[in-house]
Parts: C-alpha cells; sequence; structure tokens
C-alpha cells in the first residue's frame, strides 16, 4: 500500500482513472457537496471543513531578488478526508499533506509532507490563523497578514505577506463550475499579497519580494469521469489587473474551461466555458514525458491574446504523484507574471 | 613312473552335464567315462563346443556334473559340500587356463606361491626353481598386468606346479599365444609335470599339442572317442 | 544419423539399469539435499527479513526513551512539529502475538508492514479497527477486533494502524520513533525537544539476522557438504559408464560418425539425464523441507524468539541453485571424460581401461591437490578474520582431508599386507588396496559424512554441557515473579522481605556500553550469586568490589565484541567509569550485558524499576501459594525456574534436530555412494576374484572376505574421520561460533559418541557392502569360469 499515492487519487481523481482506480473520488460518498449561493463565514471559513472531502490552502507568489532575478514559490496545504467529520486522535479521517518548492530560473525545489489529523501534526485555525503541517506553518494574527515557513532536505524559505487588496470569489460568488455536468467546488482567493522574505537555497540565502497569490477551495466531487487533467493560470498583469483561468481537458479533445478577471481594486468578472482559452505552442521533455511550457492564452471579451511562458520549463514536482507547477512570464497583449499548474500528462 | 596298477587320480564314470538353453537343455557330456593316473599325460580334443572345457571344468572341481560319478584323488567329488570341493582344488588340483589366471593385487611371487601357501605346504626352493626354469626370476616383484601373455602363463604353470597338485589340468594353455612361445611353454609344462610325477590333462584343439601327450581322446557329441 | 547415434548411446543405459539408476538416483539425491536445505534457508530468511522490516530493526535510526519503553505521544508531535521527520511505532503483546502499530502516511519505504500490507486498501487500513496478520497467526489472537488475514505480514505479528493498536493495548503512548533518512535542512537537537529520549543508530540497533546467519551457515555447510558426497557418486557414475562405451564410440567413429556430433550427443544425453536428476532432486529437497521445517521453525523461534512461518513457498532461489548446481556438477564431472573421448585415437583399444587403476602421476597430483588445501586450510586459520574465513578455512580443511585420504589409507594397507602371515590375508591385503582408486570417491564421501557427524556431535554435546551448567547458575532462583507495575513490585518486595524469603529483582537497562548496544543489569549481590556464577575469569574479590559498586562484571559476548577483558576500565554510563572485575560466560543470548550493583543501576536509572524477581525458597509451591492469594498475582506471572530450565534446554534439544536429522541423511548418502561404486565395480570384479575362487575358495569365503574389505575401509576413514571431524568442531566452536555469536565455547570430547558414530560408520558400510557381497556369493561356477573359458 502506496499511502501518500492513495492520497492522491482521493483528491486528483484524474491520476486515479489513469491507475484503474476509475470513479474514485467523484462520487460524494456522505460528504457535503457544494451548492450554489455560498454564504461564506469569515474568518471561519478560512478554516478546514471537514465534511467536504477535500480542501486546499495554496499559495504561489512570483519573486525577484535585489538583482531582479525571478524566483517562484509554492506552499500548499492540503487535506483529504477518508469519512466525512471529525474525531479525536488518530481516529481522525482526516488527512494532510503539503507541497513546497523554490523555482529559479535554472532549478527547482520540491518536498512534501504527511500528517494524520487528529494528533495535532497538521491543522488550521483561524482566530490566530495558523496552517501547519510539522514545522511548516502560514500563521499570523489574520488572514491579511501573514508569516510563511517551509523547508526540506535541500531548501527552505521564511516569508512574510500582507493583503493589499480584498478577497476576491470565483465562479457564482464563490461557487465555481468545474464540469458541464455541474460538478463544483467553493473557491475564493486572496490574490493581492505583497511578499518578502528569504529563500535558503544550497548555494546561501537569497533575499526575495514580489506578489504572492493564495486560492483556498474545497468540494468533495470536483472533477467528472471523462476529465484528463487540468491546466491553471493565475496571471497578474503589468496594468494591474489579474487573470484566473482553467481548463479541465477532456477525454478524446474538448475542455471545459473558466476564468475570473480580477480588477486592481478587486471586483471580479466571471467568464462562462469557452470564453478562456489556452492552446499549446510549445512543449518540454520533462521527466520522461511531453510537457506543454508555453502558451497561447486568449480571453477576447478583455482583449488578452498573449504568450504564456514558464521560467523555468523543468519546473516538475517530482513528488508522491507528480505534477508541473511553476512561475511563468507574460508577452503579447498583456505582460506580466503569474503561475501555472499543469496536472494529468503523462 | 606310470603305476597302471594305482587307483586312478581323475576317475569320470557316465559323466552327463546339459547347459539350459533357448529351448530347453543342451546336452554336452552324455555319459563320459576317464581314468587318469599319476604320471599319465592326456589330450583332450574336440571341435569348438564340444564340451572340452566342460569335461575339464569337473574334471578339476570346478564344475558339478548332472549325474555320473567323479573321483578325484579317490574323493567323490559330487558328495561333497562347495567348501569341502575348495579343498580339493587348492589341495589336489591345478588348473592353468587359457587367460586371467594370475590374481592381478599379487606380485608375479607371491601369485606363485599362492596356491601351495593356501593348501600349506609352500616349498620356497621349488618356487625359486620353478621360476629359474621358467624364465621368471626377474619378474618375482612385478604385477601381472607388467608381464607378456607367454610370461604370464608361464607364471600360471609355476603357480600350477609349485603346490605340487596330483592332477595339473590345462585348458589351451597356449592357446593365447603365438607359435614359437606356445612351444616353448608347453615344452617346459610337460617337461616340468614329466619331473613332478603328477597326471596331467590338457584340454587342446592343436594337433601338435595332442602329439605330445601319452594318450588322445577326441571328444564328439558327448561322447569320448 | 544422429537419432541412430542417440539409440546406440542410449542402448548403454538400457543395458546398465543400475548405471542409470545410481547416475539419477545419486543426482537427485545431491540435489535433494543442497536445494532441501537451501528451502529452509530461504524460507527462514524470507521470515526474517519480513520480520526484521515489520518491526524496523536495524534498518532506521530510531527514538526510544533513555529509561521505560514508552514515548508519550506528545514527544513525537513535539518532534514533528520541531522538524524531526520521525514515524510512529507501537508494539506490545497480545496472546503471545507482537502487536505492532504504525502510521502509514509517515512510515518509511521499506518498513516492512508497508511493503507487507501492499493488498491492504488505505481506507480499510485506517477505517474502522482491525488488525492485520498472516494466516498462521490469526488463530492464536483472541482479540474482540476485526482480524484481516494478511499474508505478507511476518508470522507471529499483527499489524494495525498506530491508534488501532493503542486501543488494543490500552494505551495511549508509543513505543519508538523511526527517524526517517531524508531530514530538513535545520532542526533543533533532539535534547532540547525530548532531553528523555535518545537515538539509537541503525546498525546498532539489536540485529536479529547475524544470530540466525550463523544457523544457516550451519545449515548450508551441510547441504554443500551433502552435495559434495552426491557430486561424488555422480562423477564416479559418468567415468564407468563413458568408460564402458568407449567400444561403443570408436564403432561409431569407424563407422563415419563426426566425433563433434558424437561428442555434442552425448552432451546432450548428459544434460538430459541431469535435468531429470535435477527435477528428482529438487522434488525430494521439497519434500525434506517440508518435513524438516515445523522443526526448523520451532528451533528458530525457541532460541532466537524469531518467527518462521510453518509453510513452504516453491521460491525460485533454491529450486533454482538445486537445478544449477545438479547439472554443472553432472557437466563438470562428464567434462573430463568427454575430453578423453575426444582426444582418443580412432583406433584405440576398446576394451574398458582398468579406469579405476588411476596412474600414479594422478595419485601424486592428488595428493599434491590435498597438500595444498590443507596448507590453505591452516593459512585462514593463522591469518584469517570474521565468519567466511572461517567458512573457507572449513570448506579447504574438508576437501583437502578428503582428497588426502587414499594417500594416507595406502600406506596402511601396504603395511598391513606386509605384515600377513596367510597367503589369503595378504590377498586381502593387496586386493583391498587396489579396490582403494575404484572406491576412493565413495570413500571421500563416507569421510565427510563421518568427519560432519563427528563435529556436529561434538559441538552440539559441547554446548549442551556447557548450557546446562549455564542454566544451573543463572537460573538458581526457585521462582520467577513478573509484576504488573511497580506498585505491585513493591508490594512483592514488602512482603518477601517481611516473611524473610530472599528477594533478587532483575533491574535492566537498554544503554550503549563501549560504543556497543548492550543491556545494563543491576544485580542484588548476595549468596545466590556468589555461590553459583562460575566466571571464565576474575579478579579476587570480583562479588565485593561489584557490592561496593567499584566494578561490573561482562559477559563474553561484549567482553570480546569490546576486546575487554578482566582489571580493563568500562564506563557504564556517561561519566561512570569501573574497572571490570569478571567475565561471566553467557550462552543463548545475543546481547552484551554488564553487571553491577543495585545501588549503582538505581542512582545511574533512577526511572527504571525492576518488574521481573527471582525468590529463593526451599517451598517453591507453598510461597507460589502465598504469592497468588496475598499478593494477588496472575498464576502465570510465576514461573517455576525448573520449568523454565526444562524450556531452555528443550529449546536447545530441539535447535540441533535439524542438523542431526542432516547428518543421518549424509551419513545414508555416503553409505549410498559406497553401494553404487561397488555394484557399479561388480563386473570387474568378477575377473579379479575367479583366479583365487579357481584357486580353492568358496564363493562364501570371497563374498565375506569382500564384506570383511567394506568393514575394513569405513574403519580406516573412522580413523581418518576422527580427528578431522574434531579439528571440524574446534572450527566450528572456536572460530565460527565466535564469529557469529560472540561467545567461544569450550570443546568437550565424547569418545562414546565417536564410537558409536564408528560403529554406524561401519554399519553402513557393511550394509552397502551387503548386496553386491551377496550377489557375488550367488554367482554361478559357470559365470565365474567364463572368466577364463576358451570360447568368450
Amino acid at each position: 500500500m502506496n499511502a501518500r499515492v492513495m492520497i492522491f487519487l482521493l483528491i486528483w481523481p484524474v491520476a486515479a482513472w489513469a491507475q484503474g482506480f476509475a470513479g474514485l473520488g467523484s462520487t460524494a460518498d456522505g460528504f457535503a457537496v457544494p451548492a450554489p449561493d455560498p454564504g461564506f463565514d469569515f474568518p471561519a471559513d478560512h478554516g478546514p471543513h471537514p465534511d467536504y472531502r477535500i480542501e486546499w490552502w495554496y499559495l504561489t507568489a512570483n519573486l525577484s531578488s535585489s538583482d531582479g532575478t525571478p524566483f517562484g514559490l509554492q506552499w500548499t496545504l492540503f487535506r483529504s478526508a477518508l469519512a466525512p467529520g471529525e474525531a479525536e486522535d488518530w481516529q481522525s479521517p482526516q488527512v494532510w499533506f503539503a507541497h513546497a518548492a523554490v523555482t529559479t530560473p535554472d532549478a527547482h525545489f520540491a518536498t512534501e509532507r504527511f500528517a494524520r489529523g487528529g494528533v495535532g501534526l497538521a491543522g488550521v485555525t483561524v482566530a490566530p490563523f495558523r496552517a501547519w503541517i510539522d514545522e511548516w506553518a502560514m500563521q499570523g494574527p489574520d488572514f491579511d497578514t501573514l508569516s510563511l515557513t517551509a523547508q526540506g532536505p535541500d531548501f527552505g524559505y521564511d516569508m512574510r505577506m500582507q493583503a493589499q487588496g480584498p478577497l476576491v470569489f470565483h465562479g457564482a460568488d464563490g461557487f465555481s463550475v468545474k464540469s458541464s455536468a455541474g460538478q463544483a467546488s467553493y473557491y475564493y482567493s486572496q490574490p493581492f499579497y505583497a511578499i518578502s522574505g528569504t529563500l535558503m537555497l544550497p548555494d546561501g540565502p537569497v533575499e526575495v519580494s514580489g506578489s504572492a497569490w493564495l486560492d483556498r477551495e474545497w468540494s468533495s466531487q470536483p472533477l467528472s469521469d471523462d476529465q484528463s487533467g487540468w491546466d491553471w493560470f493565475s496571471l497578474s498583469f503589468d496594468s494591474g489587473d489579474k487573470l484566473m483561468g482553467f481548463q479541465l481537458r477532456q477525454r478524446g479533445g474538448g475542455s471545459f474551461s473558466a476564468a475570473t478577471w480580477i480588477a486592481p481594486d478587486g471586483s471580479t468578472t466571471a467568464f462562462a466555458d469557452g470564453a478562456f482559452r489556452a492552446v499549446p505552442l510549445a512543449s518540454s521533455r520533462v521527466a520522461g514525458r511531453d510537457v506543454p511550457t508555453r502558451w497561447q492564452v486568449t480571453l477576447p471579451d478583455r482583449g488578452v491574446d498573449a504568450t504564456v511562458a514558464a521560467l523555468n520549463p523543468q519546473a516538475w514536482m517530482g513528488l508522491s504523484i507528480p505534477y508541473w507547477e511553476g512561475p511563468v512570464t507574460i508577452e503579447g497583449s498583456h505582460t506580466g507574471v503569474g503561475y501555472l499548474e499543469m496536472t494529468g500528462y503523462e | 613312473m606310470k603305476d597302471t596298477n594305482a587307483p586312478p587320480l581323475l576317475d569320470l564314470v557316465g559323466v552327463h552335464k546339459s547347459y539350459s538353453g533357448a529351448e530347453g537343455p543342451v546336452p554336452v557330456l552324455r555319459g563320459v567315462d576317464l581314468q587318469l593316473r599319476a604320471g599319465e599325460t592326456l589330450a583332450l580334443t574336440g571341435e569348438s563346443g564340444s564340451g572340452k572345457s566342460t569335461l575339464l571344468h569337473i574334471a578339476g572341481a570346478l564344475d558339478l556334473a548332472d549325474s555320473g560319478q567323479v573321483r578325484i584323488a579317490g574323493h567323490d567329488i559330487t558328495a561333497m559340500s562347495d567348501t569341502q570341493r575348495a579343498e580339493v582344488r587348492r589341495r589336489d588340483v591345478a588348473v592353468v587356463f587359457q587367460q586371467f589366471n594370475l590374481i592381478p593385487s599379487l606380485t608375479v611371487a607371491d601369485n606363485i606361491a599362492f596356491q601351495a601357501r593356501l593348501s600349506g605346504h609352500v616349498d620356497a626352493e621349488l618356487v625359486a626353481r620353478l621360476a629359474d626354469r621358467l624364465g621368471l626370476a626377474e619378474q618375482m616383484r612385478k604385477y601381472p598386468e607388467a608381464l607378456s601373455g607367454g610370461q604370464q602363463q608361464r607364471v600360471a604353470i609355476a603357480r600350477a606346479l609349485a603346490a605340487r597338485p596330483r592332477l595339473l589340468l590345462a585348458d589351451e594353455p597356449t592357446g593365447n599365444l603365438d607359435e614359437d612361445t606356445a612351444a616353448e611353454v608347453l615344452d617346459q609344462l610337460v617337461a616340468l609335470v614329466s619331473d613332478s610325477g603328477a597326471a596331467l590333462l590338457v584340454v587342446t584343439h592343436s594337433p601338435a599339442i595332442a602329439a605330445r601327450m601319452d594318450q588322445r581322446l577326441h571328444l564328439r557329441q558327448g561322447h569320448l572317442e | 544419423m544422429k537419432r541412430a547415434c542417440l539409440a546406440a548411446l542410449m542402448s548403454h543405459w538400457r543395458r546398465n539399469p543400475l548405471q542409470l539408476f545410481a547416475f539419477l538416483a545419486g543426482l537427485a539425491l545431491a540435489t535433494g539435499l543442497w536445494s532441501g536445505v537451501q528451502a529452509i534457508n530461504a524460507e527462514a530468511r524470507a521470515s526474517y527479513d519480513a520480520a526484521a522490516q515489520t518491526l524496523g530493526e536495524g534498518q532506521f535510526d530510531q527514538i526510544v526513551p533513555r529509561s521505560g519503553d514508552r514515548i508519550a505521544q506528545a514527544d513525537y508531535v513535539a518532534l514533528r512539529r520541531a522538524g524531526w521527520m520521525v514515524s510512529p511505532v507501537i508494539e506490545g503483546r497480545v496472546d503471545g502475538v507482537r502487536v505492532l502499530g504504525f502510521d502509514p502516511l509517515s512510515s518509511p519505504a521499506g518498513f516492512g508492514v508497508n511493503n507487507a500490507a501492499d493488498d491492504i486498501d488505505l481506507g480499510a487500513f485506517l477505517g474502522p479497527d482491525q488488525l492485520f496478520a498472516a494466516p498462521e497467526t490469526l488463530p492464536r489472537l483472541s482479540l474482540d477486533i476485526a482480524l484481516t488475514e494478511a499474508p505478507g505480514v511476518a508470522p507471529g505479528i499483527a499489524a494495525g494502524d498506530v491508534g488501532v493498536v493503542q486501543r488494543v493495548l490500552d494505551r495511549r503512548d508509543l513505543s519508538r520513533l523511526l527517524v526517517l533518512a531524508d531530514q530538513p535542512l535545520t532542526r533543533p537537537p533532539l535534547d532540547r525537544i525530548a532531553p528523555h529520549l535518545r537515538l539509537l543508530p541503525a546498525s546498532q540497533s539489536a540485529d536479529l539476522g547475524e544470530l540466525t546467519d550463523s544457523f544457516h551457515l550451519n545449515l548450508t555447510a551441510f547441504g554443500l557438504l551433502s552435495f559434495a558426497v552426491g557430486l561424488f557418486i555422480v562423477y564416479s557414475t559418468i567415468g564407468l559408464a563413458f568408460e564402458q562405451r568407449r567400444g561403443v564410440v570408436r564403432t561409431l567413429r569407424a563407422l563415419g560418425v563426426p566425433l563433434p556430433r558424437l561428442i555434442g550427443i552425448m552432451v546432450a544425453e548428459v544434460l538430459l539425464l541431469a535435468l531429470v536428476g535435477a527435477v528428482l532432486g529438487v522434488f525430494l529437497g521439497y519434500v525434506l523441507a517440508a518435513l524438516l521445517l515445523p522443526d526448523v521453525a520451532i528451533t528458530l523461534r525457541g532460541l532466537y524468539g524469531a518467527e518462521v512461518s510453518g509453510t513452504l513457498r516453491f521460491r525460485p532461489e533454491w529450486w533454482g541453485s538445486g537445478m544449477a548446481i545438479a547439472v554443472l556438477g553432472a557437466v563438470s564431472a562428464a567434462g573430463a571424460r568427454l575430453w578423453q573421448i575426444a582426444r582418443m585415437p580412432l583406433l584405440a583399444s576398446a576394451r574398458p581401461r582398468a579406469w579405476a587403476m588411476t596412474t600414479g602421476q594422478a595419485q601424486r597430483i592428488q595428493a599434491a591437490v590435498a597438500a595444498m588445501l590443507l596448507l590453505a586450510a591452516g593459512l585462514f586459520a593463522l591469518l584469517g578474520s570474521g565468519l567466511a574465513a572461517g567458512f573457507a578455512l572449513l570448506g579447504c580443511f574438508l576437501i583437502g582431508a578428503a582428497l588426502a585420504l587414499p594417500v594416507l589409507v595406502r600406506p596402511v594397507l601396504t603395511l598391513a599386507e606386509g605384515a600377513s602371515r596367510t597367503p589369503v590375508s595378504t590377498w586381502f591385503w593387496a586386493d583391498t588396496r587396489q579396490q582403494l582408486p575404484g572406491l576412493s570417491l565413495a570413500l571421500m564421501a563416507l569421510l565427510l559424512a563421518i568427519s560432519a557427524n563427528v563435529g556436529v556431535a561434538t559441538m552440539v554435546s559441547s554446548f549442551r554441557l556447557t548450557f546446562v551448567a549455564f542454566l544451573d547458575q543463572r537460573l538458581a532462583p526457585e521462582l520467577y515473579v513478573q509484576t504488573a507495575d511497580a506498585a505491585e513490585a513493591q508490594g512483592l518486595e514488602t512482603t518477601m522481605q517481611a516473611q524473610g524469603i530472599p528477594v533478587l529483582p532483575l533491574l535492566r537497562a537498554d544503554a550503549r556500553i563501549a560504543d556497543l548496544p548492550a543491556r545494563l543489569l543491576g544485580v542484588r549481590v548476595g549468596p545466590t550469586y556468589r555461590d553459583n556464577w562460575v566466571f571464565l575469569d576474575a579478579s579476587a574479590g570480583a562479588w565485593d568490589r561489584v557490592a561496593d559498586g567499584a566494578g561490573a562484571i561482562l559477559n563474553e559476548q561484549l567482553a570480546r565484541r569490546a576486546g575487554l577483558w578482566v582489571d580493563d576500565a568500562i564506563d557504564v554510563a556517561p561519566g561512570v567509569t569501573l574497572p571490570v572485575v569478571a567475565v561471566v560466560g553467557d550462552y543463548g543470548n545475543p546481547l552484551g550485558q554488564v553487571f553491577v550493583s543495585e545501588p549503582l543501576f538505581r542512582d545511574l536509572h533512577p526511572d527504571a524499576s525492576p518488574r521481573q524477581f527471582g525468590l529463593r525458597t526451599d517451598d517453591p509451591a507453598a510461597l507460589r501459594a502465598v504469592l497468588e492469594t496475598e499478593l494477588g498475582l496472575a498464576p502465570s506471572a510465576i514461573t517455576n525456574q525448573t520449568a523454565l530450565k526444562a524450556f531452555s534446554l528443550q529449546v536447545f534439544e530441539r535447535t540441533f534436530t535439524v542438523t542431526a536429522a542432516l547428518n543421518v541423511l549424509t551419513l545414508a548418502v555416503a553409505g549410498f555412494a559406497m553401494l553404487m561404486s561397488l555394484l557399479t565395480l561388480a563386473d570387474l570384479r568378477v575377473p579379479q576374484l575367479a583366479p583365487v575362487w579357481a584357486l580353492g575358495l568358496t564363493r562364501r569365503d570371497i563374498g565375506q572376505l569382500e564384506l570383511m574389505r567394506a568393514g575394513v575401509f569405513a574403519a580406516l576413514v573412522c580413523i581418518v574421520a576422527l580427528p578431522v571431524g574434531l579439528a571440524l568442531a574446534w572450527v566450528l566452536l572456536a572460530i565460527i561460533n565466535v564469529e557469529a555469536f560472540g561467545w567461544r565455547l569450550p570443546m568437550f570430547l565424547f569418545p562414546a559418541d565417536y564410537a558409536r558414530l564408528g560403529l554406524y560408520a561401519v554399519l553402513a558400510a557393511l550394509l552397502a557392502a551387503a548386496w553386491p557381497a551377496w550377489r557375488l556369493m550367488r554367482t554361478p561356477p559357470s559365470a565365474l569360469l567364463k572368466v577364463f573359458a576358451n570360447e568368450r
């Protein structure tokens, strides 16, 4: 039994299908299911929702050092429930795991952690806010003012973040539809963090600063059976506008897409399936497979027709379940930086 | 030397012998009568498979007749146990075969003395003399495998005579030897037997050898002629 | 043409079914013993591996308490939250089964249960309470919990989620933490987070493998020995068969069959026969292993606490090695003969040479090889170190001795021949000497078998004597009591003291001493110790000095491993250095032990409280009643020392049942080798014996002499085998045992046993010779006369 793979299967059914566990995680099995018109309750909703199967606190940051070298940073805490609800001690059905990564133009560092719920190894509290696993933590007096730490055998970081804008809600007020069959999640973001701190890299510490984007999402049935993977973009344009767009690729061609246009003041416009499009332009050989690392991204409504390219095409998360995640640069109709996550490339 | 009044050393009366063949018993000897006294020499001739060797084996207490009487040196062989017959073999009879006469693990000297020692009256002087006369003095410490065929037969003869047998049987003793050697070995045999006063029975198919004996008998269809 | 050639060659086997039988049976027996032993080894090893992995022992650094055997769960969480990548393990015993809890999420790859439980669904594992165990372990558990069959879990172990096992054991704590290989950049030192815990580096954890390996090496050595014996049979059979077929080979070549094709056909033939023999042998080995395995399992469980699964699996490593070694053996045996045939001139004599008569040169070469091997053995003994060198020494010595056998026996036979007075005895000795080359392979096999018997008998009996004495010394108290907790222990001490019954607490703590894992024991110095303990070496007033806290006693294992002896100094704890006042023999225990006085022990380990006590009494039954009624101790908590002693002895008796069974088999195989050699030689014997018969020996005489010859050979082999066997025992006790176990066993001699073994060996030889002799006695005179007959 590879427990870690099992956990991933629960959270990313795409991979599960590929490995012959069709259907696992795509039905609700007694878990609560996201419904339209969510009435979020903060700060409580910054905390875990154990009745839902999966949940994450997903932070990415585009950074640069004083000499202008660009970096990318990722810190993600996942919660995956084997059964709905919470229980004491080892009986807790909640399983936590986390990923941390730092991407430089020519290197990529990634590491992961696993922890059982119930015994204090990992969890999230809201007042004060604290999301932690082992010694990794994202914590602060509230959701707007946070510090962030993580480390692996060969790298680590210690960052401070301050929100510069409001929370942003995707889809219909945070109800984000993920397929034409109606699978959905609750999804909101804080894309306005200013972030600075120290990266511990093999060559020594590097002081960096930039912007960070935190996604909060939870659901119980995130994908439908015929979806094979996703390409997810979070783009920050030099204009101050931001764009979150994803497409869920369908088996046998076609895709389901959604996007949120975020104005500098935090006001949002949601775009339904088909408005946002991302087309691969070039692939890179990464970890023995071809992964698109240069994309044509279009959102005609907003005049977006830009090329999104990986800062480091080798930003491969070679963890228990591997995927690609790394910083990107944007050129074309708009310029800027962002993050790209791609799953389901075999 | 001949004593016609003495009881025969070898006395066969009405000896029958059959071998089991594929289609029932095959008679080989069908009532053979034969007497041989001390000092007498006898050649036994016959076709191949006529039963010469069988007759010799019976005469040497090596095999048993199916019926009839066999007496060697006055002992009724037929009535004897295996052990008693073995005693007759080592005390009264000596046999020289065509081949494989010698005990491979013993030296020539031990081979020559073996039967004499078995019968309990080894005569070292006789052994030496025999070896000398048979031209074996140089070979005494050798093992049989180191000797030529003629030498091996000479050793067999020496061994036979060293035991001072009263009856000496020879089965084609020179059959494996070339003509010259055969003649030489036979000369020595005849001369030595003559000296010892024993009775000699030679099975042969060679008229030349037969001619050297006092008597000649021919075995045909199980009968002596 | 190929088929015709094959038919011509194969007709040899049809006409000589006995040779075919010898070939196949020899190979099958050899392979059978080898693969049987391999099967047992492979099975046992697999079980250990599973056990070692399941327990996480030896593979990973571990964090363990400085005293006691519990770790608070809070410590675990604190360590994790400080950046220590550790995985929890909780362990306890239920119904005699080791119950092991772990966390599948954090346990390191390679942690056995993780691998073993491949087929267990994570949801099921973390889900409702259940434990997983091998099918044979399940019936031993009487828990009110779901039990699921998981064949991959090591026998004697039930595994489950750490939380489930905590509830099964009614505990909220952990036993130890596995330290993962990958640790983050920075983490505070262990002392700062949990000063009461300590890091136990991987290699220094208790190592089950080292101990059990010795047993397996022992078995393997005997397996190899048996195979060598079998190979001797195959070698001689092939030799004879090929010699006898020179005529056929010559005829076929004269008829125009090319030599390479002929050789090719014969190679194919040998391979085919070897494969058949090997398959038979592997099957035989499987049966053998199946018969012996329960014994092995019991033996190992008893001796080392290691569980061996009682079921046999058809593992490629043992049947493969059995097949390979059989085919290689047969081919190498045939190779020399084929080489001769390849070089044989077309018109060479078709008559079989007296193949048994080896040339003087061959004998000299054999003597030289024997001398070289014996020299190598001597060099290994003088210069080598380690288990491998010990076994190399053993191998060189045994094979050298076997090869030297004919060289040693020949002069004896010559001497006897010279000394004999009667013609029959002269002939007997001369003929015996002549038979020596033909029988030498069988005799060498017999030598190896007898030597092994002598060696193992010596080792087992020496071990037993030493161990009985050791038990009398160590298990002096009449009753042993296990208390459940400190309160019960205190109650016991108080009650017993009130009744004037001497109480001997067994205080123990795991420690690192002299950089080795060891156990520190606190003893209440008193008459029991002073009167019963026999030291290997001691300084004057050893017990007084221990009582004063001014001396420590080491067991032999620790003394030898640490290179310490009496009067050396040893650190029994950080900053506490004591002189070694005595070294005591300690058998059947893998750990190093240091004995200090009770007060000193309590100073060093204030937290440790004794749970086990020895009680001295003249009336164990009455005291037992008092303990049960007044103190409310469970009957199962009280052990009678005689029972304990008997059990311990039983364990050691069992240890060697397997070895003994293999010994008997080796002897049987050696007897078989002799029988086969005699039977194949029988045809060659007739021309050798016929003249003797013609000259006045009865067939009965000759048959009896043949029997006597076998007896003489066996007796001579025994005489050579005795020193060889004793040397073997010495190597086992003084070299291999020290390397594998860490203690040296005193060697005792057991002349009566050797005499009995010699008798068995002679009996085996007589049995082997009986049938050929009987056949000889029954040979009709006509068959003997044919040797001489003109009409051959």
